[in-house]
C-alpha cells in the first residue's frame, strides 16, 4: 500500500515534536485507525492522540470526519479545531 | 489581483475598500479584524496549513458567491507573528444592494473562523504561550448560516 504522509499542526505538532511522518496504514484503515496507530507509539504521540474528539482531520487538503476511510489519499493532516479569523 | 491573499504581509484596508467601490455596485461591506492586547498578550502567532489554506478559503468565497449576487470579494488573512493593534484579517464584499453585501461579509468572517485551517497561539509577557481554543459560539454562528439556507431565507 502507498505510503501516507501525515502532517501535524498547532498543539498536535508541539506535543509530538515533529511536523510530519510517513506511515503505511493497513488496507481499509480510517483516519481514526491511523490516530490509534499513532497513539500506540507512546510519548508525545500518545499525549497528542489521547482524546480523538479533540482532533480534526483533512485528507488531501479536504476536511473529513474521523471515520472517513484513508482510501487512496496521499496526505493526512491532524490538528485541533481551527481558530482563524 | 486574486480575491484571496494568505500571507505575512500587512494590507491597506482603505485601498481594498476603494477597489471594491470601483466595481460598480451600490454597496460595499467590509470587516477588519485587529489583534487585541488582552490579559498581557504581547503577540499572536498564526499557524496555518499552507498546502490547503488558500484553496479552502477560495471554496468559502465560492459559497458566498453562489449564495449572494456579488460583484466582487476580497479576503486577506495574515499568518505569522502579529502584535496587538495589527490587522489580522480583512473581508470585503461588493454588491448592487446592501443586504447581499452585509450578509455575505458576515458569512465570510464566520466561516473563516470555523472552516479554514488557521490556528492562533497567544504569547504573553511572562513568556507563557497558549493555543486558542475553538469557541462553541463561533461554531454555532457558522452553523446558523446553514440553518438559514435550509429554511429558505
Amino acid at each position: 500500500m502507498a505510503e501516507l504522509s501525515i502532517l501535524y499542526f498547532a498543539w498536535v505538532r508541539e506535543m509530538i515534536g515533529r511536523d510530519e511522518d510517513m506511515v503505511a496504514p493497513p488496507p481499509g484503515a480510517s483516519v481514526a485507525d491511523v490516530i490509534a496507530l499513532l497513539a500506540a507509539r507512546g510519548g508525545g504521540y500518545a499525549q497528542a492522540m489521547a482524546r480523538p474528539e479533540k482532533l480534526r482531520a483533512a485528507l488531501d487538503q479536504n476536511f473529513v470526519a474521523l471515520d472517513t476511510p484513508i482510501g487512496n489519499a496521499r496526505e493526512l493532516a491532524l490538528f485541533p479545531p481551527v481558530t482563524g479569523g | 489581483m486574486s480575491a484571496v491573499v494568505i500571507g505575512p504581509d500587512d494590507f491597506d484596508a482603505a485601498a481594498q475598500c476603494a477597489a471594491l467601490e470601483a466595481m460598480g455596485g451600490g454597496a460595499v461591506a467590509t470587516f477588519t479584524g485587529i489583534v487585541r492586547g488582552d490579559n498581557g498578550l504581547i503577540a499572536l502567532q498564526l499557524d496555518h496549513y499552507p498546502a490547503m489554506t488558500k484553496a479552502q478559503v477560495e471554496r468559502i468565497v465560492a459559497q458566498a458567491q453562489a449564495r449572494w449576487p456579488l460583484l466582487g470579494v476580497r479576503v486577506i488573512h495574515r499568518v505569522g507573528r502579529l502584535e496587538p493593534g495589527a490587522r489580522i484579517v480583512f473581508v470585503g464584499t461588493a454588491s448592487r444592494h446592501r443586504t447581499a453585501a452585509l450578509e455575505s461579509c458576515a458569512f465570510l468572517i464566520d466561516w473563516l473562523k470555523s472552516h479554514a485551517p488557521f490556528w492562533k497561539q497567544e504569547h504573553f509577557a511572562d513568556g507563557s504561550t497558549r493555543w486558542v481554543e475553538a469557541r462553541v459560539e463561533d461554531d454555532a454562528r457558522a452553523a446558523a448560516w446553514n440553518d438559514q439556507a435550509t429554511s429558505g431565507n
